[in-house]
């Protein structure tokens, strides 16, 4: 076994050491009848070149994403990533270290988080960040609980034009957390009355910009009306390259910004890992769940960092803690980083153009297509198509001709009645043939 | 860009140690206007973002590929990691990172797959969930399984959801909230119980350092919802008991939570399926060798029994002869519902089934058991300078000392750690469990050699001989070879400095 350093000969020296005579003496606190005596119905030890084999097989039966013309989006989007990034990650001191428990020998990992939360502030217009969470929905869950514990309130209000997803990941704590929530019903083209459903009982309202539907949201008078009641705004995105060309959450009144940050630096995955942001102001501090990196000095005076104010976390507070998060989403976070000290700001800018400029084209190009419906009157790289017809049957329909379309509103919100919706997206990474092969594969699908 | 010296402690001008070199935050050397990705700005664009557009600037710093290369490069190097050398932190498992798994991980039909693409598009991504879930169900002797937990903690919430739904399901969550946790445990155990409404009731173990089934009978009552049990316990020791406590706490109507960060003590060797467990989690990035990356990704698969099962989250697999379906919504079934957008850390589901199949069952049992005779080897080793707060015993893949052994040397359980950095080791976990006073929690893995287990306890000696021969600078001035000194905890936390600012 090629992961094993013990040969038979150090296993025998060892057990002498011990003075046991065999392995199952070496369990002999585990009761007998507990300890396996078959082998279990499971296959032996593989080579490299044979795990690779077949890992590849595998791979292989799954179209990806560069294989064809790709425009699905729904809250994780494909984006290029820089070589340097994945080297970066790669290398043995960021990848395979721990938490950084020892912060003499750890300072690599403490100052690449600290300018990532400095990175999020900034781009999100908050005062702080952390240290990143598990992903953007579970984020978003931590969200509404510490709103919950800064007002002592415990309803919340979700925007209909929120993830799905999102939604049902706050239905599933709250309900266990005994909190309430009110969804608002599906909001397509983001007309919805929040303001009007805030009253003094309301611990936080969750709002989504640009929206799972693609619509972007004018928070401000979200903001004020939260504020006019004593409730947070707590905004959320799902696409963090658009705060590189969209006012931020912060300018608009929020209180707490929570979002995926996958789009940076991080590839798709199937889903994870991915990246949870959140920022907030300096005074809900002491509520913010999750890890907090600060600055400080060592005993010869120099600038260095360490994981602070712990005394909220559960290894200290245990069942008083502000969150039971032990883990962050780290390596993720030095992606998103390293990708965003590449890009810088005029990259960023850049990169958020590019993105918008190639929906606009492929909205343009969708006016050709008789029966199709834009619904959105603004969007950054994202917007939702009404077709004739059954949108899920379209999708597997354009798959069939080589093309990979979008998101059918019926998979993430079965019951809504939605079926004629399309979430479609598309990034820098689509050329104008993609986006002609799109609209050619849908007129000839529908 | 060189900032000079301010303290005479600098020994250079640029404050530089030859290959240690320092490194101002990117906000010190990046600028707006410079980029290291060349994106072409789009011809004729006329934005439709209603007036929602950005006016003012971000600050963002860039850096061009030659500086970030530079820049995370000398970070990395301030880092110490498995790859470097020995991390014997207790309960942590830092074992080898094969980079296989981030080999196949990274293929293309892997890592540039869209969780919501066609599902009739993703059967090679299904298929590797599936045999990762029988693995794992296999290994566990489970019935079913949640891959989609984030990590560890994320996990704990999973069971425990599962246990109060089934309880609502028994109309009787509203009187069974309380949960049965020893002292001993995982602060994320009490942490994930309260944040869910149950109360934590503390168990005391027994002087042999595991917990008692008399000790549990006299906590349960009908307001017990479920017991949250690490095993092997984090004093490195089995729950020898466990069948029997799991046997009254079935039969005083609660369930059994088994937090299995340890599991890689006996994966292969026994199945906490036999012992009565209802709902336990597995963290792949530490059984199955995923990396940990500084502090996360996680990923925490929750294994449930057949009582739990009906009750598991979604996403769930459902195979329908040759097509493997992903179900996404409750659909009408007792599922408690959804804990985190999409599939779970799926990347690290490839990782974990890289490194499973590497070993196969064979190489799975032999890794456990290497495990824990290096921990074993090490303890008796030790054992003659350091003090065992249990007693002279068998243990399971970690071992734990306190720090009675160093008393009146003048040197503390932290000075100790710290002078191991200078020894080029990463220190073991200190101050945990809290059960124990002075607590050092030491674990191998099976990752060590002989000659690796040889030159620590060789280096402890000598760091434990210094210590009683009274040389108390060797620790309270440690580290001294580290790239940083001692730094000031109490500081960075009464005046938080959470994000760059110019000045």
């Amino acid at each position: 076994m090629r992961y094993l350093p013990l040969t038979d000969v150090d296993r025998k020296d060892m057990r002498d050491a011990i003075g046991v005579a065999d392995f199952a003496a070496l369990y002999a606190d585990v009761p007998s009848e507990l300890l396996l005596d078959r082998p279990l119905d499971l296959p032996r030890a593989k080579s490299e070149m044979e795990v690779e084999r077949l890992l590849s097989a595998m791979a292989k039966r799954n179209l990806s994403a560069a294989s064809a013309p790709f425009f699905i989006g729904a809250g994780a989007y494909r984006h290029h990533i820089p070589a340097s990034v994945d080297h970066l990650i790669q290398r043995s001191e960021f990848l395979t270290s721990y938490t950084p428990y020892q912060p003499e020998i750890s300072q690599g990992t403490l100052q690449y988080l600290f300018e990532f939360q400095t990175q999020v502030a900034m781009l999100t217009g908050m005062e702080i960040a952390n240290a990143s969470m598990y992903d953007g929905s579970t984020a978003c869950a931590e969200a509404a609980l510490m709103a919950h514990r800064i007002t002592k309130r415990r309803k919340a209000i979700l925007s209909g034009g929120l993830h799905p997803h999102y939604t049902d990941v706050l239905r599933t704590i709250s309900h266990f957390a005994g909190d309430e929530i009110v969804a608002l019903a599906p909001d397509v083209q983001a007309r919805e009355d929040i303001a009007s459903a805030i009253d003094d009982s309301v611990s936080c309202v969750i709002v989504q910009t640009p929206d799972v539907f693609g619509n972007l949201r004018d928070l401000t008078l979200i903001a004020d009306a939260c504020h006019r009641h004593g409730a947070l705004l707590v905004a959320v995105f799902t696409e963090a390259v658009s705060l590189g060309l969209l006012k931020s959450p912060g300018e608009m009144g929020a209180d707490i910004v929570v979002g995926e940050g996958q789009s940076l630096g991080n590839p798709l995955s199937f889903g994870g890992p991915y990246l949870g942001l959140l920022a907030t102001r300096q005074s809900y501090l002491r509520q913010t769940p999750g890890r907090l990196i600060g600055e400080t000095v060592d005993a010869d005076g120099r600038r260095g960092y360490v994981a602070t104010l712990s005394a909220r976390e559960q290894h200290i507070r245990r069942d008083k803690a502000t969150s039971n998060i032990c883990t962050n989403s780290n390596l993720c976070a030095l992606a998103f980083s390293i990708h965003l000290s590449l890009l810088g700001e005029a990259g960023l800018r850049r990169l958020a153009r590019a993105n918008h400029a190639s929906a606009i084209d492929l909205v343009d190009r969708l006016a050709a297509v008789a029966g199709v419906e834009t619904l959105n009157e603004s969007f950054f790289n994202e917007f939702t198509l009404r077709v004739p017809g059954d949108a899920a049957r379209l999708v597997e329909a354009m798959a069939e001709r080589g093309v990979l379309a979008g998101v059918p509103v019926s998979r993430l919100l079965p019951q809504a009645g939605l079926d004629d919706l399309l979430i479609v997206a598309s990034t820098e990474v689509d050329t104008a043939e993609d986006r002609e092969a799109f609209v050619a594969a849908m007129k000839g699908a529908l | 860009m060189l900032d000079h010296p301010k303290e005479s402690a600098f020994e250079t001008f640029s404050g530089n140690r030859g290959l240690d070199q320092e490194e101002p935050p990117i906000f010190e050397i990046g600028r707006p206007e410079t980029s290291g990705v060349d994106i072409d700005e789009p011809a004729h664009l006329e934005p439709r973002l209603g007036a929602l557009e950005r006016k003012g600037p971000i600050g963002l710093p860039g850096l061009c590929e030659p500086e970030a290369m530079r820049h995370y490069v000398r970070l990395s190097r301030k880092n110490y990691s498995i790859d470097a050398g020995l991390y014997p932190l207790g309960s942590c498992t830092m074992k080898h990172n094969p980079r296989l798994n981030e080999k196949v991980a990274r293929f293309a039909g892997f890592a540039d797959l869209h969780p919501l693409q066609p599902q009739s598009t993703a059967q090679g991504a299904l298929a590797l969930m599936e045999e990762l879930s029988r693995w794992l169900l296999t290994l566990t002797g489970m019935s079913a399984i949640a891959l989609s937990p984030k990590a560890g903690a994320h996990g704990e919430l999973c069971g425990l959801m599962a246990i109060e739904a089934a309880l609502e399901a028994r109309s009787e969550a509203a009187t069974r909230k309380v949960v049965l946790i020893p002292q001993s445990a995982h602060g994320t155990n009490p942490a994930s119980a309260a944040l869910l409404g149950f109360q934590p009731r503390v168990i005391e173990a027994g002087a042999d350092g595991v917990v008692s089934e008399e000790a549990v009978a006299k906590a349960l009552g009908p307001d017990v919802a479920a017991i949250m049990l690490t095993n092997p316990n984090t004093c490195g020791l089995f729950e020898r008991n466990i069948v029997a406590i799991a046997r009254r706490v079935h039969e005083a109507g609660g369930y059994f939570y088994c937090d299995g960060a340890n599991f890689n003590a006996i994966a292969g060797v026994a199945r906490p399926g036999d012992m009565g467990v209802d709902a336990m989690h597995l963290n792949l990035h530490k059984t199955f060798s995923t990396p940990h990356g500084g502090g996360g990704p996680g990923s925490g698969p929750v294994v449930f029994s057949e009582r739990l099962a009906p009750f598991a989250p979604v996403p769930f697999l459902l195979r329908e002869g040759e097509t493997l379906r992903l179900v996404e919504h409750g659909d009408g079934a007792q599922s408690f519902g959804r804990l985190t957008a999409f599939h779970g850390q799926f990347g690290t589901f490839v990782r974990a089934l890289a490194y499973i199949l590497s070993h196969g069952a064979d190489g799975l049992a032999q890794t456990s058991r290497d495990a824990v005779l290096s921990a074993n080897y090490l303890r008796v080793a030790l054992r003659d300078v350091m003090t065992q707060p249990f007693g002279d015993r068998l243990c399971m893949h970690e071992v734990l000392f306190d720090d009675s052994f160093l008393e009146g040397t003048g040197v503390a359980t932290l000075d100790f750690a710290k002078a191991m950095i200078d020894e080029g080791y990463h220190p073991m976990t200190i101050y945990f469990p809290l059960v124990v006073h002075g607590a050092m929690l030491i674990e191998p893995t099976e990752s060590e050699s002989k000659r690796s287990l040889d030159l620590f306890v060789t280096t402890m000696h000598d760091l434990i001989a210094s210590a009683k021969r009274g040389e108390t600078r060797r620790f309270t001035e440690a580290p001294r070879y580290a790239p940083r000194r001692r730094l000031d905890e109490t500081a960075a936390a009464r005046k938080p400095v959470l994000r760059w600012s110019a000045g």
